[in-house]
């Protein structure tokens, strides 16, 4: 049975295929089928399919697509008022928060159609009037996805490009409602989007993968799409896999499949890993041994102590410091922060300066009980999550490499290698000013 | 039988300046942090208010120059 749903492959070449033009889509995929719309209040009847795949939101919430649906439906329906205005809106996020995730980018240069086949479906079941599709400004592929859009003659809703700025935070779902609605692309605080999003209406934000995979529901069906993959979330899904392994990529594997077997894909690793980051720097760390042996599920990670976010998998090079990453990362993400809640504002800079006084090796113990006493502070007091992925980031980072830590304790450190390995785009002067023009 | 009124307080983090009135107003239920910031000592953006404590909470509310809290009443 072929994996490669989303990416199908050429076979000379072994690539993904290019299908950004819509012939050669449709000739790969076959006719998006007629999608009936949402009526009276409930649903468009692929919810059934949707709810029969167990399709899960990739974008990291991994959360079931159907009941996000119907929760947007029931929101429009409770309305006292029916007007244009309270009709529900799609947006698409291909954002990429996630600095060290490629598939967005890898699903709009290969398969855009896909994606906006699956915004129809999306608009149709919720009965949406509006779509947005989003990529942070600076996307190389946006004359393409422009061209894209415009190619298309039968969609019931027009789909409309937007380019909120490239900030960690202005991917999260609640930050983009308030883009596409206000154009400013900071997170909000109290209303959700599928209740009160883009200028109050009911919103539905999914990740362009999970959009993708709904273009393939449309056509095949929900047992069709479930007969692959993990019991409780089924399926393909796409994994960026990075750092220590031959060749760094973003594959397709069905859910479920062993860490041992993504990493074989990749080539294999390329020489001692001390450990695993999963999900991005919102994300967790993992020692080797515990997640080598794990599978490719949501829960089946979330028991190794990982997290699968947005299917990252990033294999750290034994020979680096895994304390001066974890430092350099905290400092870009404490200047990633909104600046609208201060434990965030202040707390991630106060950690992210610690922690790079113990990658120099010049901490105390006292100073380490500090690193941990601030990160509790920082955590389930913000308007986002912001920081509280960045604290579990740090916090996993700390016990996975405590040897490091205590190495680091005793003046010492035991990397035969300096030099970065994680990405970072741009690092901000801390703290933030209040949030304003940087997210405009 | 007498109905359970469940008192509680909101903060909203976005808004809070750090001015710190509700601290000294509800010592018994809010801390601040090193930066000045509100933390409800039971956790978290939501915290139950004990009867006796209603007025206080009022006053909380009323005072933070603000608007970051907000008292709710659930029977």
């Amino acid at each position: 049975m072929s994996t490669h749903r989303l990416l199908p492959i050429d076979p000379q070449t072994g690539r993904a295929r290019d299908l950004r033009s819509l012939a050669s889509h449709a000739a790969a995929f076959g006719p998006l089928p007629i999608l009936p719309p949402s009526a009276d209040g409930h649903p468009g009847p692929l919810i059934e399919a949707i709810a029969e795949s167990r399709l899960c939101g990739r974008g990291g919430g991994w959360f079931p697509t159907a009941r996000k649906m119907q929760a947007v439906v029931d929101s429009a329906a409770g309305r006292r008022k029916r007007s244009p205005g309270s009709r529900p809106v799609v947006i698409a996020n291909a954002m990429e928060g996630e600095p060290a995730s490629g598939k967005d980018a890898v699903l709009l240069a290969h398969v855009p159609h896909l994606i906006l086949d699956g915004i129809q479906a999306a608009a149709a079941t919720v009965g949406a009037t509006d779509a947005y599709l989003a990529v942070h400004r600076g996307t190389p592929s946006i004359d393409d996805l422009e061209r894209a859009i415009a190619e298309r003659r039968s969609d019931l809703v027009r789909v409309e490009l937007i380019t909120p700025p490239a900030r960690y935070v202005a991917s999260e779902e609640s930050a983009l409602s308030h883009w596409a609605g206000d154009d400013t692309a900071t997170p909000v605080y109290g209303d959700r989007p599928f209740e009160r999003g883009m200028n109050g209406r009911p919103t539905l934000v999914q990740n362009v993968e999970t959009l993708a995979h709904l273009g393939l529901i449309a056509r095949h069906g929900g047992s069709w799409f479930a007969e692959v993959g993990d019991a409780q979330a089924p399926g393909t899904t796409l994994v960026t896999v990075g750092g220590r392994v031959r060749q760094p990529g973003v594959i397709e594997v069905p859910t479920g499949t062993p860490v041992s077997d993504i990493l074989a894909r990749c080539g294999g690793v390329d020489g001692p890993v001390e450990g695993f980051l999963t999900g991005g720097y919102g994300g967790a760390w993992v020692a080797s041994e515990a997640l080598w042996s794990a599978e490719w599920a949501p829960a089946q990670v979330r028991e190794a102590g990982g997290v699968i976010g947005a299917g990252i998998l990033w294999a750290l090079d034994a020979a680096i410091c895994p304390l001066h990453e974890m430092a350099r990362v905290a400092t870009y993400m404490a200047g990633e922060s909104a600046g609208q809640c201060g434990p965030c504002r202040f707390g991630l800079p106060s950690v992210a300066d610690d922690l790079t006084d113990l990658a120099r090796a010049a901490s105390t113990r006292e100073d380490l009980a500090r690193i941990n006493a601030r990160l509790a502070l920082v955590v389930n007091r913000g308007g986002c999550k912001h920081p509280d992925g960045t604290a579990r980031f740090i916090g996993t980072g700390l016990t996975v490499f405590s040897a490091e830590v205590a190495e680091h304790l005793g003046g010492g450190c035991s990397a035969s290698r300096s030099g970065a390995s994680l990405p970072i785009p741009k690092i901000r002067k801390t703290p933030v000013k209040r949030a304003g023009k940087d997210f405009r | 039988m007498s109905k359970q009124v469940r008192r509680q307080l909101h903060l909203d983090p976005t808004l809070c300046d750090a001015h710190g009135f509700c601290a000294e107003l509800l010592p018994e239920l809010i801390d601040l942090d090193e930066w000045g910031y509100p933390v409800f000592i039971a956790g978290g953006l939501v915290t139950d208010v004990p009867e006796v404590l209603a007025g206080e909470a009022k006053r909380a509310v009323t005072t933070c120059p603000v608007g970051a809290l907000r008292l709710t009443k659930n029977e």
